[in-house]
């Protein structure tokens, strides 16, 4: 606390005794509470509601019986829950690995003093400007094997190249992925060109006077000056990917068959369309465990990447 | 970097416009696909530019097309979309803006507390609040309105928008706002002739990106608007996936960059804004 808040705090406690200075003095917290309420409770007391309903067995409304954990050995039990969370491992990692390395790619390509930046950023962000079911129908047409990509590269003379990814329950994901990496990169890539702006110029001199490369620069110098980036990109995209869904809807609706379901899809088809409340609560529950699951350790980690850089 | 040969300046440029053609690719495929007919779709080239120019598939994406049982078009969701969109930018900035002058320069007990705990707010999916989000829009007798809509993203905008704010007006000198309260001026006063004036960019930021994330929601407007209140977003979706007749690309495309128009006109309008807010939301979140 400076002097200055000092001397305010105490001129505060002085007055006091009136109550027009009392009213005067929470004012503040007066406009702040309504708004600080209305988040808390539709964040963090949804958040308990949800949880109490995956004890209960409501189905299409709500019934407030505890039974348990019957609803979790139900969604433990089912097949497409687990197939679901396998989809995710099989989406998550190609996409944090993907948008990751494109996008440090692109940053330290932006970093070489160039020209036209601003129109290049423009160009590499303005995915994100657009909604994933924007950018969902445009893929979904470019993967569709009979007029799409397939078709454009059959025409330039290769008659035998074959393209029928979203049609395949081992492969459909992966269109998905490139659509979400399509997305996103330009996000990573200024996360990192911020990272990399504020790598001290002086070291990166000394090193070039010492005859370092600039590819050794980068490895061996700037790249792990910049580490607590890493983390923070990594913990952004990871808990994107457990949030996907909207693109998932509009390129596959899951399919073929279930070979595209999330947990987030699984949630939202439980809950609204089949109206198994119980269990749709309960695999929303696990979806916030597996968000914890990988916050925590990288929020660790990234603070102490951060103390240790400073 | 003082690596300037002149080879190596030619392939960093080679390979940034390389990279530049393939963020682009999508878009012009969608915008070329959007101008043809379906002939032409079934036999041309989908690089290729239209032979026949028309707008037809235009003006079926918007007005005809067939989302479902209906066959209104994009035309009734778009409506429902700015009718949504306006009142939840404004009123959650607003609040935001109050919000984050009181947790920035009023400093009283519990202020960083709040503050952490709205931020941990952003990274709770929205399915753990979906169930019950539903059940209350229902008690008040808000389901499936626009009405519902509206309060439900200016309650989940909140911690954004306050963060954004609180972010900005902290760098304002507290010394400033103490030397105001000592001449007598209260709350409101401070903030209408100190902050107001200097807040432009900073309400820039804040309508630009709130008017981005609300526009492009879906999992709100798929769970909470029936069939009265449909965003845009969820019309787009129904008209690209409805099964009735036959599939028409070309009309999925043109609805697409309807869908997609007012979002890139404000990014290409106040791009600088949009990535401050981005990264603003990043550095925090």
């Amino acid at each position: 606390m400076t002097a200055l808040q000092t001397i305010a705090s105490v001129r505060q406690r002085k007055s006091q005794s009136s109550v027009s200075a009392w009213f005067e003095r929470s004012v503040p917290a007066l406009v702040l509470s309504p708004g600080v309420c209305v988040s808390v409770i539709f964040v963090y007391g949804f958040v308990l509601v949800t949880g109490y309903l995956s004890f209960t067995p409501s189905t299409l409304m709500p019934r407030y019986a505890l039974v348990g954990l019957d609803r979790y050995r139900d969604l433990f039990s089912n097949d497409v829950w687990w197939e679901s969370v396998n989809n995710l491992a099989w989406f998550t990692v190609p996409f944090i690995i993907g948008s990751a390395a494109f996008g440090l790619l692109l940053a330290i390509l932006m970093d070489q003093r160039i020209r036209y930046e601003g129109a290049l950023r423009a160009t590499f962000l303005y995915p994100l400007a657009l909604s994933q079911i924007v950018a969902g129908t445009a893929w979904q047409w470019l993967f569709n094997p009979t007029y799409g990509l397939e078709r454009a590269v059959q025409n330039f003379g290769w008659s035998s190249f074959r393209f029928n990814w979203l049609g395949n329950p081992d492969l459909a994901i992966f269109c998905v992925v490139i659509a979400a990496i399509w997305q996103c990169t330009g996000f990573v890539a200024s996360l990192f060109l911020a990272g990399l702006r504020s790598v001290d110029d002086e070291i990166v001199k000394a090193a070039q006077i010492d005859g370092a490369s600039l590819p050794t620069i980068y490895r061996r110098i700037i790249l792990p000056v910049i580490r607590p980036v890493f983390f923070s990109v990594t913990l952004i995209l990871a808990h994107l990917a457990i949030k996907t869904f909207d693109i998932i809807v509009v390129m596959t609706a899951g399919g073929p068959g279930t070979a595209t379901w999330l947990p987030s899809y699984f949630m939202y088809t439980f809950a609204f369309e089949r109206g198994r409340m119980g269990i749709g609560a309960a695999s929303a529950m696990m979806m916030l465990a597996m968000i914890v699951a990988v916050l925590v350790p990288l929020m660790y980690l990234e603070s102490r990447a951060t103390r240790n850089a400073t | 970097m003082q690596h300037s040969s002149l080879t190596v300046r030619a392939v960093l440029y080679l390979a940034l416009l390389l990279f530049a053609a393939l963020f682009l690719i999508p878009f012009y495929l969608v915008l070329v696909t959007s101008f043809k007919d379906v002939a032409e779709l079934r036999r041309g080239n989908m690089l290729s530019l239209p032979e026949t120019w028309t707008v037809a598939a235009w003006l079926k994406a918007w007005s005809a097309a067939c989302t479902g049982a209906a066959c209104n078009g994009l035309r009734p969701y778009f409506y429902n979309s700015l009718e949504m969109v306006v009142p939840a930018v404004l009123i959650s900035s607003v609040i935001g803006a109050f919000n984050g002058y009181a947790l920035a320069q009023w400093h009283f007990r519990g202020a960083d507390a709040i503050f952490t705990l709205l931020l941990l707010g952003f990274f709770i999916p929205y399915q753990a609040i979906l169930l019950p989000a539903a059940q209350f829009l229902g008690y008040l007798h808000l389901s499936n309105t626009i009405a519902g809509l509206v309060l439900i993203h200016v309650a989940y905008g909140i911690a954004f928008t306050t963060m954004l704010f609180r972010n900005y007006y902290v760098s304002v000198p507290s010394d400033l706002v103490k030397a105001a309260r000592v001449d007598g001026a209260g709350f409101f006063l401070i903030f209408r002739k100190i902050f107001l004036p200097i807040s432009l960019p900073i309400f820039t930021v804040c309508i630009i990106w709130q008017f981005t994330q609300i526009w492009n929601d879906f999992l709100f407007g798929a769970a909470f608007s029936g069939t009265t209140a449909r965003p845009v977003t969820v019309g787009l979706n129904n008209l690209v996936n409805t099964t009735e007749g036959v599939k028409e690309y070309n009309v999925d495309m043109a609805g697409a960059v309807i869908t997609a128009l007012p979002t890139l006109i404000v990014y290409i309008f106040g791009g600088r804004y949009f990535v401050r807010g981005l990264t603003a939301g990043a550095v925090k979140g």
